[in-house]
C-alpha cells in the first residue's frame, strides 16, 4: 500500500471514529465535549495556516472567534425575543433595538455575518499592518494588545453586548432546542464536518501554487518581494482565511455550548489556541487540530481531577514542547519516521548528508 | 511539502477520540436518577477552583464541604449520608455550565451549591431550567432575576444596596460618587442607586467604571477629588479594589474625609487592601465574622477548626446555609425529587450564623437581616448597624415606588 | 481648564510606572529579540520581595528590597536564559511561547508559596503625603517612582554610553556577528543583558506594591502596557522608550479624563496601531545594514 493510499486510509478511519464511533460510544455531554474541542480545532486549524505556514503569529485569534460567535448569538437572541428586545438589554436598561443589531434579525445576515465581518476585520488590519511591513514579533504583540482591547470594548458595552456576561440562554436555534439531545448531537455532526471540509481545503490551499508563495514568504520574506511578488498581500489573503475560519469555529460554538462571554476571547484564551497548535505541530494541519483537541480534552480532565496543577503541568509541557520538540507531535513522529527510514535506507545505500532544517519564526 | 498530511491528521483525530470512548465507557454504570441511590445522596459542589475566582470560590467550598460534614455527622438526610461531587468552573463560564450539565446528567445529583459570578449563574442558568434541577447560589448580585431552579441565598439589592443607601442617607451623606467595575453588578446597582437617590433628594457627582483588573486610579481620584463627593460608593471588584484604596489613601482620602462604602469586600479582602488603607470604612453585607450569637461563634469555630487562621464571611455563610436549608427541605419534603424540595422549601426558616433565615417561595430569595459594618484594625469588621430584622427579600425591587421602571 | 492641567502630573505619574515596568524590557526584547512573557512574573517577584523583606526590615522593607529584588529577579532571569532561552536566539515567536509557559509555572508556585490572595506591604512612613502640583496632588508614593524611573534610566544610560560591558552590549545588538567576529563574548553579553533586564523588573515591582496589589497575578496587569511601550518606542531603544511612555501616561490620562477607563484602553491602542502606519518600527528605528 502507497503511503498516499495509507494516509486516505487513515482519514477514512479518523472519518469513522468521529461519525460513527464517537456518537454511538459516548454518553451525551461527553460528544457535546468533543463537539466543542472541534469547534477549537477549527480555529487551531487558521492559526496553523497563519502560523505554521505564513509565520504570522497571531495572538489576536480570540477576536475573529469572538466576532463569529457574537454574529451568531445575536441572531439567536433577536429571535428568541421574537420582537421584544433581548433580554440583557432589559437589564441593562436599554429601551431601543441599538441600529447595530436590526440587521441580525435576519439568519442570511447573520450567518454571512458569521464568516464577513471576521475577514472584513482581517482585511483592514492586514492591509494596514502587513504593508508598512510590521511582522514577526510585532505582530504578535499588535494581536495580542488587539485580543485585550477587544475584550475591554465588549465588556464596556455592555447594553449592546451583554457585558461581561456575554450572551447565554438560547431558546431556539433554527426551530430546534439547542439543549436537548438531538440537536446537540446533530450539531457534532455539522462541527466535525465542517472542521473535516475545512481541513481539506486548506490541505488544498497549501499545497497549491499560493501555499508555496506562502511558505517562501513565511522564509524569507524579503526575498520574495525581490522576486516580484508582493508578500503584504499574500500574508493579508491568508490572515483573512484564518480570521473566517475563526470566526465559523465561533458561529458553531455558541449552539455547541450554548454561550459567548468575553472570557472567552481574550489574551489568555488566544494564547492557549496558540499553545495548542504549537503542542500538536504547527508545520502540519493536522498537528493544529491534534493539538486542540488534545490540549482542550487534558485541560477538562486535569481541572476535574487536580485543579491547580492544569497550570505547571501546562507550563511545563509547554516548557518541554518548546526546548525539545519544536515541531510538535506531529514533528516527533516525522522524525520517528525519518530515523526508521534512514535506518532501513543505511542497510541499501549511503545516505546523502542531511541539511540542518531551519526553523523559522 | 511532500508528506502525507493524511497520516497525522489520523492520529490528530484517533487518540483523543479513543481517549473520550474509554471514558465513556466508565461512566456506563451510573445509577439511576434522583441521586438518591443506594445508601448515599450525591450533592453537587461547582465552584472555581482555579483561575481568577478562585481566591474567592474556595472558601465557599470549604464551607459548603463543612454544612455537609455537620449534617453526615448528624446521620445525613432521610437516613443517608450526603455525597459531595466537587467540580471546578475554572473561573470560566461555559466550563460552569458543562459542568453543570455534567453533574446533573453524569453524577445524576440531587442538588447543586455554586457559582459566585453574575457571569456563571447566567451561564448555568439555562441547563438548570432545562433539566429541571436545581442550583443553590450563595453570593449577593445585582437582582432582576427569580429562576424557578435556583434558590438564592445571598442578598438582593433590596438586602445590601438599599440598605447601603439608607445608612449613608441617616449620615447626611448628600453628594455620592459611584465607583464600579465594568460588569453586570455595578451597572446594575448603579442604576438602582441613581434612582434612590433621585428619589431621596441625593446628589449623584459622578459614575465610572473601570476595565476588571485595573490597577491605575490617579485619574479617577483626581476625578473624584474635582467633583468633591460627601461618600463613595464603590462596586468595584478584586484586586482593583487594593490599587484603588491605596491610591485613594496616598492622596489623602480617609474613612475621616471620604467615606467609601463598598459592597465586594468581606474579611477576605480586607488583608490584601491592607488595613491601614481602609480602616474605618463601612461595607455593607448581611453577614460578619463578629457577628453576635451562639450558631455563628459554633461556625466560625468549625471552621477555623478545619482551616487554621481564616476569617469567615458573608458568602462563605451564604455558601453555609445553603447547604443546611437544602438539606431541612428534604427533610420536610422526604424526598430529593426537586418539584417536591421545592415546593417544600418555601417557608422553612433555620437559625443560621447570620440569624434567622427563612426561604420566600414566591421569589427563592432568602430574608436576611442586612448590616452595615466598619473594617476594624485588626481587619475584621464590627458591626454598627442593621436592618435588625430580616428584610423580605425583593429581586425585583417591586415595593419600592422609587424603583419603577428599573427591572 | 483647571482639572485639565490637573491631568498633566497624573499623565507623568502614569508615565513613569509604564517606564519602570517597560525599561526591563528594552533589554531583553528590545537588544535580545526576546518577547519574555514572564516579564511580568519578574515583577511580581520583586514585589514578593519586598512583602518576604516586611519581617525583617520592616516597614523601610521597600528601601531594603530594591537592590534584593534587582539581584532575585535578575537571578530568575539568568536562570531562564541559561537554560532556555540562549536555546532559542533568532526564534522570537518561539521565545514568547516558552516564556508564557514559564509565567504560568512562576504564577502558580506564587499561588502555592505565598497564597492565592493579595498580600500587604506597607509602605515606608515618609512616604505618607503629597504635594500640590498644579492642581492635582501627588502622592509622595508617586514621586518615588517617578525619582527611581529617573534614576534608573539615568543609571543605565550612564552604564551603556561609558562603561565597557555597555559597549559591549550595544555591539552585540547592533550586529552580532560582527561583535563576535570582533572577539565580543556574545553568550557572556546575552547572560548580562537578560540579568539586568529581568533585574529592572524586580525593582519595578517593589515601586508598585505602592500603588497596586500584591498578589500572583499581578504580572498580568502590566505586561500588555509593558509591550507596547517598548512596540512604540522602538526595540532597543532608551530613548524610545521613555518617550513612549509617557506619551502613552499622558494620553491615558487625558483620554481616561474625557471619556471613561475603558474606553481609554481601546483609544490608546488604536493610537499605537495609527502611530505604527506612520512608523512602522516605533518611534526610534536601528538603522542596520543587515537583511532579515
Amino acid at each position: 500500500m502507497s503511503a498516499r493510499m495509507r494516509g486516505y486510509a487513515l482519514f477514512a478511519l479518523v472519518s469513522l471514529l468521529l461519525l460513527v464511533v464517537a456518537p454511538l460510544a459516548l454518553p451525551a455531554f461527553r460528544l457535546d465535549e468533543l463537539a466543542k474541542y472541534l469547534c477549537f480545532a477549527i480555529a487551531a486549524l487558521g492559526i496553523g495556516l497563519a502560523w505554521g505556514q505564513g509565520g504570522m503569529l497571531t495572538l489576536g485569534q480570540g477576536v475573529f472567534f469572538g466576532l463569529g460567535g457574537y454574529a451568531m448569538a445575536m441572531y439567536l437572541k433577536l429571535h428568541d425575543a421574537g420582537g421584544d428586545l433581548p433580554d440583557f438589554m432589559v437589564w441593562s436598561g436599554v429601551e431601543q433595538l441599538p441600529a447595530l443589531w436590526k440587521p441580525f434579525g435576519n439568519p442570511a445576515f447573520a450567518l454571512a455575518a458569521v464568516i464577513v465581518v471576521p475577514v472584513l476585520i482581517a482585511v483592514v488590519l492586514g492591509t494596514l499592518v502587513f504593508r508598512q511591513r510590521v511582522r514577526g514579533a510585532y505582530f504578535a504583540i499588535l494581536t495580542q494588545a488587539l485580543a485585550a482591547a477587544f475584550v475591554i470594548l465588549l465588556v464596556g458595552q455592555q447594553g449592546l453586548t451583554g457585558g461581561t456576561n456575554g450572551m447565554t440562554n438560547f431558546y431556539d436555534f433554527f426551530g430546534r432546542d439547542p439543549e436537548a439531545e438531538s440537536t446537540q448531537r446533530t450539531m457534532y455532526f455539522v462541527t466535525a464536518i465542517v472542521l473535516g471540509v475545512l481541513y481539506l481545503g486548506a490541505r488544498q490551499l497549501v499545497k497549491s501554487r499560493f501555499g508555496r508563495l506562502l511558505v517562501a514568504v513565511r522564509d524569507g520574506e524579503d526575498r520574495v518581494r525581490f522576486l516580484g511578488y508582493n508578500p503584504a498581500t499574500v500574508k493579508t489573503i491568508t490572515f483573512a482565511i484564518s480570521a473566517g475560519m475563526a470566526g465559523l469555529a465561533g458561529a458553531l460554538f455558541v449552539p455547541v455550548v450554548g454561550i459567548i462571554s468575553p472570557s472567552l476571547l481574550g489574551v489568555v484564551p488566544s494564547l492557549e489556541l496558540v499553545v495548542a497548535v504549537a503542542v500538536g505541530g504547527r508545520y502540519a494541519l493536522a498537528g493544529a487540530i491534534l493539538g486542540a483537541v488534545v490540549m482542550n480534552y487534558a485541560k477538562t480532565s486535569f481541572s476535574e481531577e487536580w485543579a491547580g496543577g492544569w497550570l505547571y503541568l501546562q507550563g511545563a509541557l509547554f516548557i518541554l514542547v518548546m526546548t525539545l520538540a519544536p515541531k510538535g507531535a506531529v514533528g516527533l513522529y516525522e522524525q520517528a519516521r525519518d530515523t526508521v527510514a534512514r535506518r532501513r535506507a543505511l542497510a541499501a545505500a549511503p545516505v546523502p548528508p542531511k541539511v540542518k532544517e531551519e526553523v523559522p519564526a | 511539502m511532500r508528506k502525507s498530511f493524511w497520516r497525522p491528521l489520523g492520529l490528530a483525530l484517533a487518540l483523543p477520540a479513543a481517549l473520550l470512548t474509554a471514558c465513556g465507557g466508565e461512566s456506563g454504570d451510573v445509577s439511576s436518577a434522583g441521586g438518591a441511590s443506594g445508601n448515599t445522596i450525591k450533592v453537587g459542589v461547582l465552584h472555581s477552583l482555579s483561575g481568577t475566582m478562585a481566591i474567592s470560590e474556595v472558601t465557599v467550598k470549604n464551607s459548603e464541604m463543612l454544612a455537609i460534614e455537620e449534617i453526615n455527622a448528624k446521620g445525613g438526610v432521610l437516613g443517608k449520608k450526603l455525597e459531595p461531587v466537587v467540580e471546578d468552573g475554572a473561573s470560566d463560564w461555559p466550563t460552569f455550565a458543562q459542568k453543570a450539565q455534567k453533574l446533573i446528567k453524569k453524577d445524576k445529583v440531587a442538588t447543586v451549591f455554586g457559582g459566585w459570578t453574575s457571569a456563571s449563574r447566567k451561564a448555568m442558568l439555562p441547563v438548570f431550567e432545562r433539566n429541571k434541577a436545581l442550583l443553590w447560589y450563595p453570593v449577593q448580585y445585582e437582582g432582576l432575576e427569580s429562576s424557578p431552579y435556583i434558590f438564592y441565598t445571598g442578598a438582593t439589592t433590596n438586602q445590601q444596596i438599599v440598605p447601603g443607601l439608607d445608612y449613608l442617607k441617616e449620615k447626611g451623606k448628600k453628594k455620592i460618587y459611584l465607583v464600579g467595575s465594568d460588569y453586570v453588578f455595578p451597572r446594575t446597582a448603579n442604576k438602582i442607586i441613581k434612582a434612590y437617590a433621585a428619589a431621596n433628594g441625593m446628589q449623584v457627582m459622578g459614575e465610572e467604571y473601570t476595565p476588571l483588573g485595573h490597577t491605575e486610579y490617579s485619574t479617577l481620584v483626581n476625578k473624584i477629588s474635582q467633583a468633591k463627593p460627601d461618600a463613595v460608593f464603590n462596586t468595584l471588584n478584586g484586586d482593583s479594589n487594593v490599587a484603588f484604596f491605596k491610591q485613594l489613601k496616598s492622596a489623602g482620602f480617609g474613612a475621616q474625609n471620604l467615606p467609601v462604602m463598598s459592597v465586594s469586600i468581606a474579611e477576605e479582602e480586607v488583608k490584601g487592601i491592607g488595613v491601614a488603607n481602609i480602616a474605618g470604612q463601612p461595607v455593607a453585607w448581611n453577614y460578619y465574622q463578629t457577628t453576635e450569637g451562639q450558631r455563628n461563634e459554633q461556625f466560625v469555630k468549625a471552621f477555623q477548626a478545619k482551616h487554621k487562621g481564616a476569617v469567615t464571611s458573608d458568602p462563605m455563610e451564604a455558601g453555609y446555609n445553603a447547604v443546611h436549608l437544602w438539606a431541612e427541605a428534604v427533610k420536610k419534603a422526604g424526598s430529593t425529587d426537586v418539584a417536591a424540595v421545592k415546593k417544600a422549601a418555601a417557608g422553612i426558616s433555620l437559625d443560621l450564623p447570620e440569624g434567622k433565615v427563612t426561604i420566600d417561595g414566591a421569589t427563592q430569595h432568602v430574608h436576611k437581616t442586612a448590616r452595615i459594618g466598619i473594617v476594624q484594625q485588626d481587619g475584621l469588621i464590627k458591626e454598627v448597624w442593621s436592618s435588625k430584622e430580616p428584610i423580605k427579600p425583593d429581586p425585583y425591587l417591586k415595593s419600592y415606588p422609587w424603583a419603577t421602571g428599573l427591572s | 481648564m483647571e482639572s485639565l492641567l490637573n491631568q498633566l502630573p497624573i499623565g507623568l505619574s502614569i508615565g513613569a510606572v509604564l517606564l519602570l515596568i517597560a525599561l526591563g524590557l528594552t533589554f531583553t526584547f528590545g537588544q535580545m529579540g526576546v518577547i519574555n512573557m514572564a516579564h511580568g512574573e519578574f515583577i511580581m517577584a520583586g514585589a514578593y520581595t519586598a512583602y518576604m523583606l516586611q519581617d525583617w526590615a520592616g516597614t523601610q522593607a521597600v528601601l531594603v528590597a530594591l537592590p534584593v529584588a534587582f539581584l532575585l529577579a535578575g537571578g530568575l532571569g539568568w536562570v531562564l536564559e541559561r537554560t532556555a532561552i540562549r536555546h532559542f536566539y533568532g526564534r522570537p515567536l518561539d521565545t514568547l511561547l516558552l516564556t508564557w509557559g514559564v509565567s504560568l509555572v512562576l504564577q502558580q508556585a506564587a499561588r502555592d508559596i505565598f497564597g492565592a490572595p493579595n498580600v500587604q506591604v506597607t509602605a515606608p512612613g515618609w512616604l505618607t503625603g503629597r504635594i500640590e502640583v498644579m492642581g492635582a496632588s501627588l502622592p509622595y508614593s508617586r514621586l518615588f517612582i517617578m525619582a527611581l524611573a529617573v534614576a534608573c534610566v539615568i543609571g543605565i544610560w550612564l552604564y551603556l554610553s561609558r562603561s565597557a560591558q555597555g559597549r559591549r552590549m550595544r555591539a552585540v545588538m547592533q550586529n552580532r556577528e560582527l561583535a563576535a567576529c570582533s572577539g565580543v563574548a556574545t553568550g557572556r553579553v546575552d547572560q548580562l543583558t537578560f540579568f539586568i533586564g529581568s533585574g529592572l523588573a524586580g525593582v519595578a515591582g517593589v515601586a508598585l506594591t505602592l500603588i497596586g496589589p500584591v498578589g500572583p497575578s499581578l504580572g498580568t496587569y502590566y505586561i500588555v502596557d509593558a509591550f507596547l511601550v517598548v512596540v512604540a518606542g522602538g526595540l532597543g531603544q532608551l530613548r524610545g522608550a521613555v518617550i513612549a511612555a509617557f506619551a502613552l501616561g499622558m494620553l491615558n490620562s487625558f483620554a481616561e479624563f474625557w471619556t471613561d477607563a475603558s474606553l481609554a484602553k481601546v483609544i490608546v491602542f488604536a493610537v499605537i496601531i495609527a502611530f505604527l502606519q506612520i512608523r512602522p518600527q516605533g518611534m526610534f528605528v536601528l538603522r542596520t545594514r543587515a537583511l532579515t
